[in-house]
């Protein structure tokens, strides 16, 4: 089972890719027609910046949505994470490991939390985790007005704006990020077992896996995902930031790409592949509509249009292959 | 998620019971509430109470039809705003068409349901995603269309259905109109669930595959649970465009206020149990809970932090019962 699920992962992987590369065709021709040019440097790294924040989320989102599970709460984790990285450096360069160890710690503490509600409570996940992300909304709604703390310079200028050619710094720590997990998921008992929880529960519970245990850590890695990628806004924004996780859509954002990235929503089969291919393509939608310079509001309409199709072309072809 | 469609028997999603713990916690929380609001339970507050409460019941009842046919609306919110909205455009505080929108919002939201059903049954694609693309399109194609800020007004035709009540009614003294509208359109909700649909609808949560061998069509049952779902949404808009105007923020996380309510009813994620009351009883115990919020003066920004306490400690008390029976 666990041979099959690799498999079809590494197979869905293309699709999106595919995707991704007539996307980035037919959009260099529109912008080309309309008189710009879609891959110069700055383009480029907006995208890739871009694409580092929910790319970060969204791997982390996809070994919980593999295990069978799903986390509505990142979105505040991403918002709380900022602060207590920003308000514990403080501007302070001394602090800059502190800050970053705490905010790790906490997001930990909540993914921790997460795991528990859904194992040991047996609450739905999408109750618990949509719960558990009301209760830091209390948080951040009665505690913060607006930015708050200060990221240390040296994070600042390395994180935050730093970058090899025109990969910045914060993508190559979302491909270290991924290759970690798609080592974890691939090679490692506990990616196995946690893609036969997510396949099917009791098969794997009888063949001695310890679901409860396997969710759990699935749920803290996902709120470490996303802690980190609160500490990347925290170093882009240099300071704390009470909404920016809720405003970037990031819980939403985050199923769309795992999604859109061939990961079965129901769990069981996928990968973080798919998924950064799935980031990739919502944030190339993003620079091509911002290089025409089209409206917000309209933008927000194709990037829900997109994300549908994407699905149903997906689900098309995991159709025909069924039929086989 | 969608594991309980498969393996019904799967105790770690099993989240449902009958309407016993909901009543449960709905009775204390009435007790917390008349301890420090002795009238609360006169008839004058309670009847504009569970009138204010009508649209979170009635978007309630209309997700509990989709969440037990084994799939979700995450587009009511939108839905909710965009009704709003555009009905305020329509009607451009002009009486005569107050009829006329309010027939555009029903063929509206059975038309929103209907392309998510559609969507959902016809092209696979996990209603989840379907109806969060929707959410997105809905929003930003009502900004789009008014240019970020609302145009138009209500008729005061329009707005009576929101906050006009039959006034010295005997013993009730006074009944909103909000109210006689839930109280119709919650017996008919009763009755579909009697109905042979309700059942059909049941079984194709339980296990749609059993259900499309024993005849059942499954897409079809699914797409009219999702329309059943837009039309809630549309009747909760006209009831919430009346009360407090237009606004953008008008159906803002109703999506998940009426998830959270159908759950809170006992209704399984997932699909193929619980009923219809549950759903909108766990409505009114939502709403109870911000009464109760305002009568003990919590502050409007630690408001989020106790509904989600309430909510897990609810639904993890509801939870436990089932599976221990």
């Amino acid at each position: 089972m666990t041979a099959a699920a690799l498999r079809s992962a590494r197979r869905s992987v293309p699709g999106v890719f595919v995707a991704l590369a007539l996307t980035l065709v037919v959009g260099w021709l529109v912008v080309a027609i309309d008189g710009g040019q879609l891959f110069n440097q700055s383009t480029t790294v907006s995208l890739l910046h871009v694409a580092a924040g929910l790319g970060l989320v969204a791997v982390g989102q996809t070994l919980v949505v593999l295990g069978g599970s799903l986390d509505l709460s990142v979105a505040y984790v991403v918002s709380l994470s900022t602060l207590v990285a920003a308000e514990t450096m403080n501007g302070r360069d001394g602090a800059l490991l502190p800050g970053i160890g705490l905010a790790l710690a906490v997001s930990a503490a909540i993914g921790l939390f997460n795991g528990l509600l859904v194992t040991r409570l047996r609450i739905n996940a999408f109750i618990a985790t949509l719960g558990v992300g009301l209760l830091l909304k209390g948080y951040l709604d009665n505690g913060y007005d607006g930015p708050a703390g200060s990221t240390s310079p040296a994070l600042v200028q390395t994180l935050g704006y730093q970058r090899v050619g025109p990969v910045p710094v914060s993508f190559l720590l979302l491909i270290a990020v991924t290759g970690a997990c798609w080592f974890v998921l691939s090679r490692t008992r506990f990616g196995h077992h946690l893609v036969a929880v997510g396949g099917d529960p009791q098969v794997a519970r009888l063949s001695g896996v310890r679901n409860d245990r396997v969710l759990v850590t699935a749920h803290v890695i996902c709120a470490l995902c996303a802690g980190l990628a609160g500490i990347y806004l925290a170093s882009r924004l240099g300071s704390g930031a009470p909404r920016v996780g809720t405003e970037g859509l990031y819980d939403l954002e985050s199923i769309a790409a795992v999604v859109i990235g061939g990961t079965a929503l129901a769990g069981g089969r996928g990968g973080v592949i798919g998924t950064v291919g799935g980031v990739l393509l919502l944030a190339s939608i993003d620079a091509i509509f911002n290089q025409l310079e089209v409206d917000a509001f309209f933008k927000q309409v194709i990037r829900g249009a997109v994300i549908i199709v994407a699905v149903a072309v997906y689900a098309r072809r995991t159709l025909r292959k069924a039929a086989w | 998620m969608q594991i309980v469609q498969r393996r019904p028997g799967s105790p770690r999603w099993a989240g449902a019971g009958g309407v016993l713990p909901i009543l449960a916690i709905l009775g204390v929380l009435l007790i917390l509430v008349t301890v420090r609001q002795p009238d609360f339970l006169a008839p004058a507050s309670l009847m504009s109470f569970l009138g204010r409460s009508a649209p979170i019941i009635l978007l309630a009842a209309g997700q509990y039809f989709v969440i037990v046919s084994g799939e979700f609306d995450l587009s009511v919110g939108a839905l909710v705003t965009a009704q709003v909205v555009v009905a305020a455009r329509i009607i451009d505080s002009d009486p005569t068409r107050t009829w006329p929108a309010v027939l555009v919002l029903l063929g509206g939201g059975a038309l929103v349901g209907l392309v998510n059903g559609l969507i959902t049954t016809r092209l696979r694609v996990p209603s989840f995603i379907t109806t969060l693309g929707m959410f997105l399109i809905l929003v930003g194609a009502v900004y789009l269309w008014s240019n970020g800020a609302p145009k138009g007004g209500f008729s005061e035709e329009f707005r009576q259905f929101g906050r006009r009540a039959v006034e010295d009614v005997p013993v009730l003294g006074r009944v909103p109109y909000s109210l006689l509208v839930l109280l119709v359109l919650a017996a008919l909700a009763v009755l579909l669930t009697r109905s042979d649909f309700g059942r059909i609808l049941v079984a194709v949560g339980d296990n749609p595959r059993t259900a499309r061998l024993s005849g059942v069509r499954v897409r079809r049952v699914r797409t009219i649970a999702f329309i059943l779902s837009g039309l809630a949404a549309a009747v909760a808009a006209i009831l919430i465009g009346g009360y407090s105007g237009v606004s953008f923020q008008a159906g803002a996380g109703l999506e998940f206020g009426s998830i959270t309510a159908v759950v809170l009813g006992g209704v399984a994620l997932g699909g193929g149990r619980g009923s219809v009351v549950g759903a909108m009883l766990g409505a009114v115990t939502l709403e109870l809970l911000f009464a109760l919020m305002n009568f003990y003066g919590v502050s409007g920004a630690l408001r989020p932090t106790v509904q989600g306490a309430i909510i897990l400690f609810a639904v993890a008390v509801a939870t436990r019962r089932s599976s221990s029976r």
